[in-house]
C-alpha cells in the first residue's frame, strides 16, 4: 500500500507551518503502511550555501566530531547540525563537489540523504508519529516538501528503504505501487554508471529519473519518459528545488487526490489527508489523471 | 438523528444504522465526515441517510434498501456490491464505483474515475459527468449512463450489461460494439434519466454493447482477449 502526501505553498504567509501541516498529512496516512517514514522539505534561506542531509548508524560516535574533521578536511567553514540519527551540513556552495570524497575520507559510513540548496530529508523506520517527532518535524518551515509512510512490498524494512529518496541535487521521490521491471533497469542503469545502496524498486525509479536529468532532460521530460520505460504500478510525487510534480501509471489503480486554492497545491493518497488544511472546504478537488504529468513550480 | 463521525467515530455510525429495525425509514445527518472509510457500510432498512461531507473508500457498500445521499465526492469503491436503495453523490467518484452491484441506483452527479461499474450485476448507474478508462469491464448485467464522455477500453469483455453514452468514447474495450437504439431502450433509458434527474433526453445517447465473440474460448479470436 503505503501513503504519500505533498504540499506546495503559494502563499508565503504559510510556510512557518508547512512542517506542522505535512505532519498532521502523514500521521493521517499511518494505517496505509506502518514501517517506516520520511519527510523532504524545502527552505532556501542561506545564499551560497548547500545542505548536505547525512544519516548514521551510530550518531553519537560518527557526529560527535563531524564539524571539526569536515571543515579541515575541506579548509573551509562547515556547520553541522545534528537532528537525531540525521545532521545537517552547511557548507559554501562553491564546495558542494567536494563533499563526497570528504566525507570519504572523514566518515565513510555516512550515508548521504539529500544534497542541495534547499531540501533536507528525514526518514527512519517507525510510525509516522514516531519519526516526526525523533526530527521535530512539525517545527519546519518551508516552501515545499512531500512525505511517504511505508508497507514495504520490494525490500527490506530499513532506513534506507524509506522514502523520500533522492534524485540529485535538490531532488527527491516518493512512491506508492510497485515496480515490475525494477531489476533490469537496476542493471541497465549500474551500466551507465549509476550506483544503488538498496534492492529497494523506487531507487531504481529515483535513479532512472536522475540519469534522464543528467543526459538534458526537463523533469518533466524525464516523468514523460518514465511512462514509457518504467513497468508496474506507481503514483510519483517528485521534490525538486521550486515545485513539485505527480505522476500516475496508465492504469492507475493507485490513489490519489489534488487539491488546489489560491494558498497551497495539495496532495494526498486520500482526501482523509487533506481535510485539516486551511480552507480546505473551498479548494477545488480532483483525481489526476492516468499517465499525465502534473507539474507546480515557484 | 444526527451523527458526528469526528466526535464518535465511523463504527458507533454504522452500529446505530445497522441496529435501525428492518422497516424503518428514519433520517440520519452524518457531519464531519473527512473522508472517513466505509461509511454506512451494510445497510438492511430504507433509511434515508444524508452525508454532509467527502467520504473514502466503500461509501454505502453492500447497501440493502436504503438512500444515501452525499454532499461532497465519494473515495474508491462506492456502492460497491449495492443490492438495492441508492447511493447519490453530489461530486465527483474515485475509481471502482458501483463495482459488482447488483441492483439500486448510483447517482454520480460529477465525474466518475476509472474502472466505474467493473463486474457489475444488475446495478443502475447514472454518471452526470464523464468515465475513465476500463469502466464496465465484464460487467454483467444492469445498466450504465453516461452524460458525458468515457476513458478508453469501454465495456472490455463485456457480458449482458447496457452501456448508454452521450459524448465521446475514447475506445471500446475487447469485444464492446455500438449497437442500435431500440425503442425498448429509448423507453427505459427515458425512465432511467428522469429517476436519476438528468438534463437530457434518450435520442441524445449511443448503446454499446456485447459482440458476444468472447463468451467461450475460440482460438481464432486469441488476439482479441
Amino acid at each position: 500500500m503505503c501513503g504519500i502526501i505533498g504540499l506546495f505553498l503559494k502563499d508565503q504567509s504559510l510556510q512557518p507551518r508547512l512542517g506542522k501541516l505535512l505532519a498532521e498529512m502523514l500521521v493521517t496516512m499511518t494505517d496505509r503502511g506502518p514501517d517506516s517514514a520520511g519527510v523532504a522539505v524545502y527552505s532556501s534561506d542561506e545564499i551560497d550555501t548547500i545542505k548536505v542531509t547525512l544519516q548514521s548508524l551510530n550518531p553519537e560516535a560518527d557526529f560527535a566530531e563531524l564539524q571539526q574533521k569536515l571543515g579541515a578536511e575541506m579548509g573551509c567553514t562547515v556547520d553541522v547540525q545534528i537532528v537525531d540519527t540525521h545532521a545537517i551540513v552547511r557548507l559554501p556552495g562553491s564546495r558542494a563537489g567536494d563533499i563526497t570524497d570528504a566525507l570519504a575520507q572523514v566518515c565513510p559510513s555516512l550515508r548521504v540523504m539529500s544534497t542541495g540548496k534547499s531540501v533536507e530529508i528525514f526518514k527512519e523506520v517507525g510510525l509516522p508519529a514516531e519519526v516526526i517527532e525523533r526530527f521535530s518535524i512539525d517545527k519546519l518551515s518551508g516552501s515545499h516538501g512531500i512525505g511517504h509512510t511505508r508497507m514495504a512490498t520490494e525490500s527490506a524494512v530499513t532506513t534506507l528503504g524509506a522514502h523520500p529518496f533522492s534524485t540529485g541535487y535538490d531532488q527527491c521521490l516518493v512512491h506508492n505501487g510497485s515496480l515490475s521491471n525494477h531489476n533490469l533497469k537496476r542493471r541497465e542503469l549500474i551500466r551507465e554508471g549509476l550506483t544503488f545502496e538498496t534492492d529497494n524498486d523506487t531507487e531504481v525509479a529515483a535513479a532512472y529519473l536522475t540519469h534522464k536529468l543528467n543526459q538534458g532532460n526537463s523533469l518533466g521530460e524525464a516523468l514523460e519518459a518514465s511512462i514509457d520505460d518504467l513497468d508496474g504500478f506507481y503514483t510519483f510525487l517528485v521534490g525538486t528545488q521550486n515545485g513539485f510534480g505527480v505522476l500516475r501509471d496508465p492504469i492507475a489503480c493507485k490513489p490519489a487526490v489534488l487539491a488546489e486554492t489560491d494558498q497551497y497545491v495539495a496532495f494526498g493518497s486520500e482526501y482523509r489527508a487533506l481535510v485539516n488544511l486551511p480552507d480546505i472546504q473551498s479548494a477545488k478537488v480532483w483525481e489526476p489523471e492516468p499517465a499525465t504529468v502534473y507539474f507546480w513550480e515557484h | 438523528m444526527e451523527y458526528d463521525i469526528t466526535a464518535t467515530g465511523i463504527r458507533g455510525l454504522n452500529e446505530k444504522l445497522h441496529a435501525e429495525p428492518a422497516d424503518s425509514s428514519q433520517n440520519w445527518n452524518v457531519v464531519n465526515p473527512n473522508g472517513a472509510h466505509a461509511i454506512a457500510v451494510g445497510l438492511n432498512a430504507p433509511l434515508n441517510v444524508s452525508i454532509n461531507g467527502s467520504t473514502g473508500y466503500y461509501c454505502a457498500g453492500m447497501n440493502k434498501l436504503a438512500s444515501v445521499k452525499v454532499h461532497g465526492s465519494v473515495g474508491p469503491g462506492a456502492a460497491e456490491n449495492m443490492m438495492s436503495g441508492s447511493l447519490t453523490v453530489d461530486g465527483d467518484a474515485s475509481q471502482y464505483a458501483g463495482a459488482s452491484g447488483h441492483g439500486g441506483l448510483l447517482n454520480i452527479k460529477g465525474n466518475a474515475s476509472s474502472r466505474c461499474g467493473i463486474s457489475m450485476k444488475g446495478i443502475n448507474i447514472v454518471v452526470h459527468g464523464n468515465i475513465g478508462h476500463m469502466s464496465a469491464f465484464m460487467a454483467q448485467s444492469g445498466n450504465l449512463v453516461v452524460l458525458g464522455d468515457a476513458g478508453d477500453a469501454l465495456g472490455d469483455s463485456l457480458y449482458e450489461a447496457r452501456l448508454f453514452v452521450r459524448g465521446e468514447v475514447k475506445s471500446l474495450g475487447a469485444d464492446c460494439i455500438e449497437k442500435p437504439m431500440r425503442e425498448e431502450h429509448i423507453a427505459f433509458l427515458a425512465e432511467l434519466l428522469n429517476e436519476a434527474g438528468a438534463d437530457a433526453t434518450p435520442d441524445q445517447f449511443k448503446r454499446y454493447g456485447s459482440a458476444r465473440e468472447l463468451y467461450h474460448f475460440n482460438i481464432d479470436n486469441a488476439s482479441a482477449y
